[in-house]
């Protein structure tokens, strides 16, 4: 079932290479993504993840191979969907000497909302319950209010694709359950979330993708298939002794 | 579903308003580009041991000022794109990279407007005896600002990304804004010479000076979006 091609992919990609100088990220990565679903990417720190969602947002040219995104080609045609995704890297993207408000206007300008979205800021910061702190400095805020602003500004504009970085860094408990309604897989989004919570990407339900720290695919397929023991192993230093090896699915 | 992009123009207003109001919160470019001409004026009539300079002398001290200054500017001119991820925003928006070029160009140019409100005045309290040449060197200033913010805007945004990039960006500027210099100064001479401004030359001055602003505008223009690129 993992195996079989999508029809109309929300994420492809085929043959991806990603070298930084001499030094091999990604290595042949092939994946498929449909639309409405979620591809919980996970791997030991090095292995590439951050990498793949950079390039799957047009931030990094792949160095060899096919990535195609709601339909584009990219890096060619990444200027046609950007709109219709949502970024949430390790940096925030806000100003730090920009209110919170300010900042989510100013990203609202960059993707055209009417009225410079303010409708939407408001409902988005009352969600984070964030209101109060509207008119608040960046540089005054703390790390887990800056990261729910932060996803404020990966979703403000209504992307049909999410591509999460660790999206519930900095945040506690209680934050977390703040944001998951907006990062949340709802009806028609697709999402590519990088995590290290493993437990959360085999109970979502949705597609894994393990690469082990030379940027292989350990495992490519279905949640539901993949045993939490086996997902461990990709965090073991040894990349003949992932689950890929295991025969589940590489 | 789909919503139409923003134009050149809106983002670049949207990215220059930003600006300016970080610039007006923080008060991080300007205000030392104020102080530091100032002080570089009272270097020179110590060191010259001058009270009063005309001609070729006067348009070199005030315009080398200012050159000096503008490099202070250019320098920031991207640390807050760089550093609070002002660049990667760009990029994943559906716009033309451009605009941010065009936004940090107008940028520039109003730093350098409010600093020569301030250091022009302070050059001729310090070192002028008449007042005659100044309106005439209005021109000649806004078209060298012009000059500066359009070569400083492209090259601070291709040094910014790099280890040496407080060196790098006047190592490659100071070159490239020679012609500019010679052009505004030989216009800049006369205006200040002893006994009020001559005006030999004065519109073929200022026509190379704009000559040089259409070039590194096109060049910026042509090239700016694959700067940004990965």
């Amino acid at each position: 079932m993992a195996d079989l091609p999508i029809k109309d992919p929300a994420v492809a990609t085929a043959g991806l290479f990603r070298a930084y100088g001499d030094s091999w990220v990604l290595t042949g990565i092939d994946l498929e993504l449909g639309r409405g679903e979620t591809l919980a990417v996970i791997g030991a720190n090095g292995a590439g993840k951050s990498t793949l969602l950079r390039i799957l947002a047009g931030l990094l040219r792949p160095t060899e191979g096919r990535v195609e995104v709601l339909g584009a080609a990219l890096p060619s045609e990444a200027h046609e969907v950007r709109a219709r995704i949502g970024y949430l890297g390790h940096e925030a993207l806000l100003y730090r000497d920009l209110s919170a408000a300010e900042n989510l206007r100013f990203h609202a300008r960059l993707f055209g909302l009417p009225n410079e979205g303010r409708e939407r800021i408001a409902e988005l910061l009352a969600l984070v319950r964030l209101e109060h702190r509207a008119t608040t400095r960046i540089g005054e805020m703390s790390a887990g209010m800056v990261q729910r602003l932060a996803i404020c500004r990966a979703v403000l504009h209504e992307p049909e694709l999410l591509l999460l970085d660790e999206p519930l860094a900095h945040l506690d408990p209680d934050g977390a359950a703040t944001v998951a309604p907006l990062i949340g897989s709802t009806q028609g989004r697709s999402r590519v979330v990088v995590t290290h919570d493993i437990a959360t990407a085999l109970a979502g339900g949705g597609r894994i993708l393990a690469l082990r720290r030379d940027g292989t695919v350990a495992y490519r397929g279905l949640a539901q298939d993949l045993d939490e023991e086996a997902a461990r192993a990709v965090y073991a230093d040894r990349a003949d002794e992932g689950p890929g090896s295991r025969g589940v699915a590489a | 579903m789909s919503r139409p992009t923003p134009g050149l123009f809106a983002v670049a207003r949207a990215i220059l308003a930003k600006d300016l109001r970080v610039e007006l919160r923080t008060l991080e470019s300007v205000p030392a580009m104020v102080l530091f001409s100032t002080t570089i004026y009272i270097v020179f009539r110590f060191g010259l041991d001058r009270t009063r300079l005309e001609g070729n002398l006067a348009a070199g001290v005030l315009l080398v000022t200012i050159l000096f200054a503008a490099l202070l500017a250019i320098n920031r001119l991207f640390v807050a794109e760089r550093e609070q991820g002002g660049f990667e925003a760009i990029r994943l928006a559906p716009v033309d990279g451009t605009a941010l070029f065009i936004a940090k160009a107008a940028a520039l140019m109003i730093y350098l407007a409010a600093l020569e409100m301030v250091s022009v005045p302070v050059f001729g309290l310090f070192f002028l005896d008449g007042w005659g040449g100044i309106p005439a060197l209005i021109p000649v200033l806004l078209l060298l600002n012009a000059g500066f913010a359009v070569s400083g805007s492209l090259i601070s945004s291709m040094a910014t990304n790099s280890r040496a990039r407080d060196l790098l960006a006047p190592l490659i500027l100071m070159p490239l804004l020679v012609p500019l210099m010679i052009a505004a100064a030989s216009v800049a001479d006369p205006l200040l010479a002893l006994g009020g401004p001559t005006f030999e030359d004065y519109g073929q001055w200022l026509v190379i000076l704009a000559l040089y602003d259409l070039v590194f505008l096109l060049i910026g223009y042509a090239v700016f979006d694959f700067l940004l690129e990965d």
